[in-house]
């Protein structure tokens, strides 16, 4: 059950975006995002988007399989969010239920919205599935350098964050344990009304917060008895250099850019901002 | 009150690139009042097997059979099938979680839905057959020292009152005293009231003194399933396997290559101090 969330999951393989340096990629899905929310509905833009990520995806090799699971979480949230926009939207009425208006703007926007979601979700999660969060962290360090100087403690935030990514597999699993055991004893966390929910979850958070408690306090000790200082002076074992595949595929993420905006220049469709 | 398992196979992250077979084809019937081993190296499938006797990992394939019911049919109940299987998970003592060790070790019973008093009742019977004193009852769990939380955490399971009881690696971290003593409890527990106790372990040493059956895995299959001294047998076997018959297995081993007339047939060092000493009986004799 709790297995098959893929979160920032990290996808073992050897392929061409596997090996891209982490900057590359933490840029290319940054300026993905925005390519996706540049403009207001159209449809060129996403058949745009999505033919890039599909390539992207082609490239990684991962399973499109395993990628989806990865949608499964967020079905709700989708649909949610669909619907609102369905239901709340002004526009030229296709018809109404008592005082419900289903307005053509409503079903376009509802349904742009949910593509938008899903090509986001799924472009993201590429980028984790293909990186270890050790490179990502490295990479997230070394775009953040600049912000130094503005006294912004940026090997530490990368450090935590890499702390709190490692964890999450930790966490997981020891989420799993502990229920097991609990439903071992007998202990069921399905069945009854809210309340009852919430309070069956008792004997599953006190012992995942000690536990939380406990690996915290052993990474603490681990770490200071090996010294650890803070980014100060630290050198890398494996430095990040840009190759050149990096640029090429800078290269490329500028060109998918680049017809993304001519594109919308072209048809003359509005900005999203 | 059987188990019995039939050709079940387990496959996690199926369809992945971490695809690992953690069981394969296991056939298995665990018979009434047994004591058995389970050993294996880590990794070779061993907790992944316990977990399929009291339904808590569905197998791939095949079935489970409790007293000849299928335990994946839709109408078996789930929840009797975990009482009547107790299962103590690895270093139990983490899913401690209430504020008192009594109301712990009541969590298992209240849950089987049955009246205040006999879980109560239950409760303290459980705690004396793991030897906690009295004066622990109403302190903290987390208060305890390892050894300790371990009986209580064991308790909570005994609670239920199970018919099988299935202990994961119950002396993993505990010094030698807290292994003998947790292990002397099985066995007291299990002569006296005659349950089915599958002990999983990677120590042979540890498990030689007290099973009937030693059942041995190696990389999710089945390697050797029979009785302590037939299983020592195949010492050569077992290291094959990255496992160890005991040491006195070895040392009559080494006493009979050196001309000592004695049996190879023994598995506890009382048996072995007569054998050797009845050798040496009939070597002067001569």
């Amino acid at each position: 059950m709790i297995r098959d969330i893929t979160l920032g999951q990290y996808y073992q393989g050897d392929s061409v975006i596997h090996r891209l340096d982490p900057r590359v990629k933490l840029v290319a899905t940054i300026v993905y995002i925005i390519s996706l929310f540049l403009y207001k509905n159209s449809p060129i833009v996403y058949v745009l988007g999505f033919a890039f990520l599909a390539l992207c995806i082609s490239l990684s090799k991962v399973p499109v399989r395993f990628i989806l699971r990865g949608l499964k979480a967020i079905v709700i949230l989708l649909l949610i969010t669909a619907l609102f926009n369905l239901l709340l939207t002004d526009g030229e009425i296709v018809f109404e239920i008592w005082k419900i208006h289903i307005t053509k703007e409503g079903i376009e926007n509802a349904v742009f919205i949910a593509i938008r979601l899903m090509l986001l979700i799924v472009g993201s999660s590429l980028m984790t599935l293909t990186t270890t969060p050790t490179q990502l962290t490295d990479g997230l360090e070394k775009l953040l350098r600049p912000l130094q100087k503005l006294h912004m403690p940026v090997h530490e935030v990368a450090m935590m964050m890499s702390i709190a990514l490692r964890f999450i597999p930790i966490l997981l699993e020891e989420t799993d344990k502990i229920m097991k055991a609990q439903m071992a004893r007998g202990a069921d966390f399905e069945s009854g009304n809210l309340i009852r929910k919430i309070k069956a979850l008792v004997p599953l958070l006190v012992p995942l917060f000690i536990s939380a408690f406990r690996r915290a306090n052993d990474l603490a000790m681990a770490m200071e008895a090996r010294c650890y200082q803070g980014g100060e002076g630290r050198t890398k074992m494996k430095p990040l250099i840009y190759r050149k595949r990096d640029a090429a595929a800078y290269l490329i993420v500028a060109a998918y850019l680049g017809i993304v905006i001519v594109a919308g220049k072209m048809l003359r469709i509005p900005l999203f901002i | 009150m059987s188990i019995i398992l039939n050709h079940v196979n387990c496959v996690y992250g199926e369809g992945t690139n971490m695809e690992v077979h953690a069981l394969k084809d296991i056939n298995l019937v665990i018979p009434d009042g047994q004591f058995i081993g389970l050993i294996g190296h880590t990794g070779s499938g061993k907790s992944t097997l316990v977990q399929h006797l009291n339904g808590l990992i569905k197998a791939t394939s095949g079935n489970v059979l409790f007293n000849g019911q299928d335990i994946y049919d839709k109408d078996f109940d789930s929840k009797m099938l975990r009482s009547k299987v107790g299962l103590v998970f690895q270093y139990p003592e983490h899913q401690l979680f209430e504020v008192d060790v009594f109301s712990d070790v009541c969590f298992g019973p209240k849950n089987l839905g049955l009246p205040r008093k006999e879980v109560e009742m239950r409760a303290y019977k459980a705690l004396k057959m793991v030897g906690l004193e009295d004066e622990y009852f109403y302190q903290s769990p987390f208060s305890l020292s390892g050894g300790q939380k371990r009986r209580v955490a064991i308790a909570g399971v005994l609670a239920m009152e199970p018919e099988v009881l299935v202990l994961d690696e119950p002396t993993a971290g505990l010094d030698p005293k807290g292994r003998d003593e947790i292990l002397d409890m099985v066995k007291k527990l299990q002569t006296e009231t005659g349950i089915t106790v599958l002990l999983v372990s990677h120590s042979m040493e540890d498990v030689a003194k007290y099973v009937d059956r030693i059942i041995v895995m190696n990389q999710g299959e089945i390697l050797l399933d029979d009785t302590p001294k037939v299983v020592f047998k195949e010492y050569q076997k077992l290291e094959k396997v990255g496992l160890a018959a005991p040491a006195v297995v070895y040392i009559m081993a080494k006493c009979r290559e050196n001309g000592l007339d004695v049996s190879t047939n023994v598995t506890s060092i009382d048996e072995a101090e007569e054998e050797i000493l009845l050798a040496l009986g009939r070597k002067d004799n001569l």
